[in-house]
């Protein structure tokens, strides 16, 4: 499905803000002081603990089968995850998973 | 050229973002507003993701802000070193304040900690010199490329590639493979759930078992 425009027009001003005003928090405002531990600790699980969870749904049911687990995909997600973990690289993984996507679909 | 590898990172990563945002829906003026004031790769993939699955305002907005959080940490982590520049400096500092910036950074001052202000100013802006041009002029052309493809071609799934692959890397010890897991399987559970909730929940718990993990592997440590 299409972005609805007046959800995008709302999303967009306040993601960029958001994300600004974070990223000047302790450097523009907030100043020279120590973070929580508790804080610290989880703010250094946030992208691990979303992303997963945002990918692991269309992976397992993709909209694009009417939410029917696909090979093709299944296979690509394991190949992306697998090949990102031994080698570290995120071009590395993109690519592998790529490949294995459309080898899949095309046999 | 301590930023050079991520050149190569940033390139397919914002062809990519111009690419499936196209495929959303937006046009090239929204797409490059979107790669502009945003300046966040992970969050904008997972903005238009949550957008195009129509959830609710609310929802997209606390999902991508929450992915971005991190940067809180990298703010911290630049003060001392970069927080004695004049407030218009900063200001511009945080706009530049990225994954790549931040990395390529803070391993140079904490080799170096002892260098002017003045030069730890001008590594910070090399570091982004190079990145920025590249992440805008490649979204511009991910977004022609997107208006020239077909939509049947299985883009739908480049997005998840993605985050796998920016996830993967991640995944460099017990806390981190924790909350992997416990996002992966909380957000399978809580799928029903309405308007794209259940991602938020299981964020927050996956978070919560990322920190406890590592909480109780340092306790098991200091007792070992």
């Amino acid at each position: 499905m299409t972005i609805d425009p007046t959800t995008f027009w709302i999303v967009l001003p306040a993601l960029a803000i958001g994300t600004y005003v974070i990223r000047l928090s302790f450097l523009g405002v907030l100043g020279d002081r120590p973070l929580p531990e508790g804080l610290r600790r989880a703010l250094r699980y946030t992208a691990v603990a979303i992303l997963p969870g945002l990918v692991a749904p269309a992976v397992l049911w993709p909209t694009a089968t009417g939410g029917q687990t696909d090979p093709a995909r299944l296979a690509a997600a394991l190949v992306t995850l697998a090949v990102g973990i031994a080698t570290r690289s995120v071009i590395g993984a993109i690519l592998a998973g790529g490949v294995t996507l459309y080898a899949v679909l095309w046999l | 050229m301590a930023s050079s590898p991520f050149v190569i990172v940033v390139v397919p990563f914002a062809l990519l973002f111009g690419v499936v945002a196209t495929e959303a829906g937006l046009n090239l003026l929204q797409v490059m507003l979107f790669s502009f004031s945003v300046f966040a790769g992970a969050s904008q993939f997972a903005a238009v993701q949550l957008m195009q699955d129509q959830a609710p305002v609310l929802v997209v907005l606390a999902t991508s802000l929450a992915v971005n959080l991190r940067m809180v940490m990298y703010s911290v982590a630049m003060t001392p070193h970069l927080g004695a520049a004049p407030f218009g400096t900063r200001a511009l500092m945080a706009y530049f304040l990225v994954d790549q910036s931040f990395a390529a950074s803070q391993m140079e001052f904490e080799k170096r900690p002892d260098q002017p202000l003045a030069d730890k100013v001008a590594f910070f802006f090399g570091t982004v010199t190079p990145i920025a041009p590249m992440w805008f002029i490649s979204t511009f052309a991910g977004a022609v490329v997107g208006e020239a493809i077909p939509a049947d071609y299985a883009l739908d799934f480049a997005v998840p590639i993605t985050f796998l692959a920016i996830c993967a890397p991640m995944l460099r010890s017990i806390p981190h493979v924790v909350a992997a897991a416990v996002s992966i399987g909380a957000a399978l559970l809580f799928a029903g759930l309405p308007y794209g909730t259940g991602l938020l929940l299981a964020a927050v718990l996956a978070m919560a078992a990322g920190a406890g993990a590592e909480v109780a592997l340092t306790k098991g440590a200091r007792q070992a």
